[in-house]
């Protein structure tokens, strides 16, 4: 499995009960049913991705983020609830980030750095936006309409008082390296993190 | 039927008549002392009587869901498209089990048959059962056939909330249950188009307040409006459209009140050829079913409490032009699963066909459906 899921599993309690946001193919919580006893749905539009869970037996519910939200489901009914990869292609990634820690006690959140040293250098050197192997779209056709970089998340968890609790970075591959965690904002490709309400 | 059956058909079928002697009490405070369900199998059971389906069927429907009764059949049973061998419910695992409902009138107990107080047809003196009734009686048939647990129920419209109920008055009985095209209630809408259709039979002068056969005859006419008006409600904007249009049936206008659009002499069709097998008795009989069920009302309408009774995963399918059910009806039912803590997928599929789409193949709704059932398949080792 990808490090960056063995790295959220490690954040998840056995017999948790999950939500996953855009869970696509249903890798992520047919490993935490099997490996950690967890319980729960994944919300997904793509149809294919849909079949798939439904084959290996991981509930998932077919539910638009942007057009349905999350209102269907109750307050605090959920130990945690994960987004991968999904928070830059949101209408809304502030209000998704509010319902997320509105349903879970803990949110889990995964996204492309923007200021990964590589995009900084290609906008720097081509004048344009970047397109790499993480982000493989024209900006005119991109699904990643929400791009940010860490220092960006950071400041909006400031502004809206949620507590980072962990907070890890994984390379193209999904690899943990010791340099991303030196300069994450610089060196980190993907950022992982793990938020709460401040109180908690 | 052509000459030779279709390779992924179940073949020619003959459906067999199940007598019952343990006494039935339905909702409404009757009893049944003993009864009939005809019931048609397909495929076979194995050793550990695991990979058994039920079929539940909707408003309309009998035990005849799959291929032919002989090689003159002009047409399958009503679900062949989802049954047969490498069809989403496939017979080469799965013993797949269909019946006639009490209360219909296709050879199982209902109005049409003798009471065995008077001799004579029950007529409107066949007592009201409810889909919690229907429940039961197919676990008198489960327990006949030898199947303490279900690998799955399976329904559409009526027939998802037959499968629905199971979840909730037998839930250690079955694996999975397959509510398609369904809701967990009528709504004041759905209660006033069943409302017209009765009213149409029961205002048609042969209908004899249900005593039609005292008098040799059937509320024909008002079966046919029963039927027109149900029919349209099945049926999409869109794909009336497609099929009619405004399309006449000669060229030009008569100035007259016939069936002129090529809408009207379908729906006469289709209500004319409905009302020549249909018994009147069992349509008002079914629509009530339909109109009476409701799971949350015994938990103060709080459906998710209901849910919280369920022991079985469910897959909940809706479809986009469906009006008579429509999907937000279906989320309303999964928002409870949901809220239970209940394991269940649900997809919305894409169809033009409005409520029928649950009898039809499209390519997203037999994936789907393919993909679910082959993982059932695996589960209980068919």
């Amino acid at each position: 499995m990808r490090t960056d899921l063995q790295i959220i599993e490690q954040w998840i309690k056995p017999g948790s009960h999950v939500l996953d946001l855009g869970c696509g193919d249903g890798t992520l919580l047919d490993h935490l049913q099997r490996e950690k006893q967890a319980s729960g749905f994944g919300l997904e539009i793509n149809p294919d991705h849909i079949t798939t869970c439904m084959s290996r037996g991981v509930a998932v519910i077919e539910q638009n983020l942007d057009t349905q939200g999350l209102q269907n489901f109750d307050d605090q009914s959920f130990d945690v609830v994960l987004m991968t990869q999904a928070l830059q292609a949101v209408r809304r990634p502030d209000k998704v980030l509010d319902e997320m820690l509105r349903l879970g006690r803990e949110g889990i959140v995964t996204f492309p750095n923007f200021a990964y040293w590589r995009l900084r250098w290609y906008l720097m050197r081509h004048g344009r936006m970047p397109e790499s192997e993480t982000l493989p779209y024209r900006w005119y056709n991109t699904p990643n309409i929400h791009l940010c970089t860490f220092k960006d998340f950071e400041a909006l968890c400031y502004r809206k008082n949620f507590r980072i609790k962990n907070r890890t970075v994984v390379d193209g591959d999904h690899q943990d390296r010791w340099f991303s965690r030196l300069w994450p904002n610089m060196l980190g490709q993907i950022a992982i993190y793990r938020i709460t309400r401040q109180e908690d | 039927m052509p000459d030779s059956l279709p390779p992924d058909s179940v073949g020619v079928v003959t459906p067999q008549t199940l007598h019952f002697d343990t006494p039935i009490t339905l909702a409404c405070g009757q009893t049944l002392d003993s009864y009939d369900l005809v019931v048609e199998t397909y495929g076979s059971l194995n050793a550990d009587a695991s990979n058994a389906i039920l079929i539940c069927h909707a408003l309309s429907g009998h035990h005849h869901a799959a291929g032919y009764h002989s090689m003159d059949d002009r047409k399958p049973g009503w679900w062949d498209s989802c049954i047969g061998p490498g069809k989403p419910i496939d017979t080469r695992r799965f013993f797949v089990v269909s019946l006639n409902n009490l209360g219909g009138c296709h050879g199982s107990t209902g109005p049409n048959s003798p009471n065995p107080a008077t001799g004579k047809p029950y007529g409107p003196d066949f007592p009201v059962v409810t889909v919690k009734d229907w429940v039961d009686s197919q676990a008198a048939l489960a327990d006949r056939l030898g199947i303490q647990c279900w690998a799955a129920v399976v329904g559409g419209s009526l027939g998802g909330m037959q499968a629905l109920q199971w979840s909730l008055s037998y839930p250690d009985r079955l694996r999975h249950a397959l509510i398609i095209a369904s809701t967990p209630r009528l709504t004041a809408q759905n209660i006033a188009f069943n409302e017209v259709a009765r009213n149409a039979i029961t205002s048609d002068q042969e209908f004899h307040d249900g005593r039609y056969h005292d008098f040799d005859t059937v509320p024909r006419r008002g079966l046919m409006l029963a039927r027109m008006i149900g029919h349209i409600t099945y049926l999409s904007d869109a794909s009336m459209g497609e099929k009619f249009g405004r399309e006449l049936r000669d060229q030009a206008y008569k100035f007259g009140y016939d069936a002129e659009f090529q809408v009207e002499s379908y729906l006469r069709y289709q209500g004319e050829r409905f009302s020549e097998t249909f018994d009147a008795n069992t349509y008002l009989l079914m629509t009530r079913a339909l109109d009476y069920f409701d799971p949350a009302y015994e938990y103060d309408n709080n459906l998710a409490e209901a849910m919280t009774h369920a022991r079985c995963e469910f897959l909940v399918l809706s479809f986009s032009t469906d009006w008579r059910f429509t999907p937000a009806r279906s989320e309303e039912l999964v928002n409870a699963m949901v809220a239970a803590r209940r394991k269940v997928s649900y997809a919305e599929i894409d169809a033009p066909w409005g409520h029928d789409a649950f009898l039809i193949p499209t390519p997203r709704y037999t994936d789907v459906f393919c993909a679910y059932m082959a993982r059932v398949a695996r589960e209980v080792n068919a």
